[in-house]
């Protein structure tokens, strides 16, 4: 088999390396979920996934289309309900990692899935807060992931729906029972990690064949790169393998529901 | 005592114009066939609850039933956004529907509070969002023990609660299985409640712990069948996927949207196609 990869595979396959094996990861629906998956079926076969909608430690066998889809719920060990998942579960500090996509983010993480525009009379709205307001600041720590673009990396978020540091990287300073926020973000680019002091994010490693200028292209603001930047492994035969044939599968399963 | 009533005759006698209403499923057993009967009976001025409105709340808002939206996660699952919705919010069509925003974490103890007869919920929530500066159903309270600052959110008391189950046996008891959501607590917020289920059964065949609500604790139930449809009824049928991608370009123009509405819903019997 070929190694040569796309830039979302090498996305995914990133993202998915973030998570240790034994780790509880409570998983966004869509590019969190692909990885979280991948990582379960290569390098981390125990860890827990946990999706809003109650299904504990589920392994489906096709990515689902929505957060509650049958199939997470058959395939875990057990279904919750949902007051628990959030009470018992994400706040009660069971949650090592919360895994997180978003439509905007900004230099500290701010994430944005509430709208473009004034709140009053938005440009555009989307569907809002969801589950991530309380996983991003109750699970130990968050991992985002989302495809770099100008449109998404943006300078000030249009509005915090979910908080990474807040507008000057401070939020989360002196607050109790508060998670440490993101610790990572993996595009098709590049991995970002938050300065350590300032919270505001740095490049730390560019994905093979991506430049300093195509980063810098693709965000709203000037991004910094760290003094020792790194290459990203590349995927390996295997990890591309899994992936492709979990894609291939949950098309399959996703096209014959008629 | 549950009664069993026709959907019809139980919609018109518990759902009145101004009425608030939650009608609750987590992407699974959502109460398309009630929705469908709210909408057919012409309900108005409808306050609406539900963490995750999706294409039956963008029917109704669309068919012009709602005046307000309490909620935490507005779309189209794995699809995109909810087009009725988007246009009620950013165009004021069919009239301006107002929005109250929550998190998941908030509503989900909101509707806990609410079975539980409590006037709010308290959770460790909204830290750092900017939700609290939107919706002023917000709050904070200092915990009396520790000090700890927390929200607040007053709990929902629907008017009258739609949910949709598996099966309900003669006497009106009803399980739910399967990603069972806050369809218990819904029911138990509720001053009035319906059930639609998928059959009557003369046994539930229930284990000890399932989500059993005892019947004396629902107002009506109406039988269904494939009353969650295009959604999903675990152990019964599953999501119809295509449907819901269907949507999206039904939904997103005012005219398709009408004929779809007239087809499926004013001149039909009582499920989508």
């Amino acid at each position: 088999m070929s190694n040569e990869y796309t830039s979302s595979e090498m996305m995914t396959v990133t993202a998915a390396k973030a998570l240790e094996n034994g780790m509880t990861c409570f998983v966004g629906i869509g590019l969190p979920s692909e990885a979280a998956n991948l990582a379960r079926l290569t390098h981390a076969p125990d860890v827990v996934l946990i999706y809003e909608s109650g299904t504990l430690q589920t392994k489906p066998d096709v990515l689902p289309l929505s957060i509650g889809d049958g199939e997470l719920c058959e395939s875990a060990l057990t279904t919750v309900s949902v007051p628990e998942m959030f009470r018992y579960w994400l706040q009660g500090g069971k949650i090592d990692v919360g895994f997180l996509g978003t439509a905007q983010i900004d230099r500290y993480c701010n994430l944005n899935t509430t709208l473009i525009g004034d709140y009053q009379s938005p440009k555009v709205r989307l569907p809002g807060g969801g589950g991530a307001p309380e996983i991003a600041t109750c699970a130990g720590e968050v991992f985002i992931t989302l495809k770099h673009s100008k449109r998404t990396f943006v300078n000030d978020v249009d509005f915090i729906t979910t908080l990474g540091f807040g507008r000057d990287g401070k939020a989360r300073d002196g607050v109790p029972n508060i998670g440490r926020g993101p610790t990572r973000v993996i595009t098709d680019l590049c991995v970002m990690k938050p300065d350590p002091e300032t919270k505001e994010l740095v490049v730390v490693s560019l994905h093979p064949g991506v430049t300093r200028d195509d980063v810098i292209e693709a965000t709203g603001w000037e991004i910094r790169f760290a003094d020792q930047l790194e290459t990203t492994p590349t995927p390996d035969a295997r990890e591309l393998e899994v992936l492709r044939d979990l894609k291939a599968r949950t098309e399959r399963k996703h096209a014959g529901e008629a | 005592m549950a009664e069993f009533l026709s959907l019809h005759d139980a919609v018109a006698r518990y759902v009145e114009d101004g009425a608030t209403v939650a009608m609750e499923g987590f992407t699974h057993l959502i109460p398309f066939a009630a929705g469908h009967e709210v909408i057919r009976q012409r309900k108005r001025d409808l306050t609406l609850i539900r963490m995750t409105p999706d294409l039956v709340y963008d029917q109704l808002i669309g068919a012009g039933c709602a005046k307000k939206l309490i909620f935490s996660w507005g779309g189209n699952p794995g699809v995109g956004s909810l087009h009725r919705l988007r246009d009620a919010v950013e165009k004021g069509w069919p009239h301006k529907v107002e929005i109250f925003e929550h998190s998941h974490a908030a509503m989900a103890c909101a509707f806990e509070a609410g079975a539980a007869g409590l006037p709010l919920a308290v959770l460790r929530g909204y830290v750092g969002s900017e939700l609290p500066s939107v919706n002023h159903q917000i709050k904070y309270i200092e915990c009396p023990f520790t000090g700890e600052r927390l929200a607040a959110v007053p709990s929902v008391r629907p008017d009258v609660s739609l949910v949709h189950a598996q099966k309900a046996d003669r006497k009106g008891n009803v399980l739910v299985e399967g990603i069972i959501g806050v369809q218990k607590e819904a029911i138990l917020a509720a001053d009035k409640s319906i059930v639609t289920v998928e059959e009557v059964v003369d046994d539930l065949g229930a284990s000890p712990n399932a989500c059993v609500i005892p019947g004396w604790a629902i107002d009506a139930i109406a039988v269904a069948e494939k009353g969650a449809y295009p959604s999903y009824a675990h152990g019964y049928y599953p999501r119809d996927n295509r449907f819901y991608k269907e949507w999206d370009a039904i939904a997103r123009d005012r005219d398709t949207f009408q004929v779809w509405i007239d087809d499926n819903v004013y001149n039909a019997g009582g499920q989508a196609q």
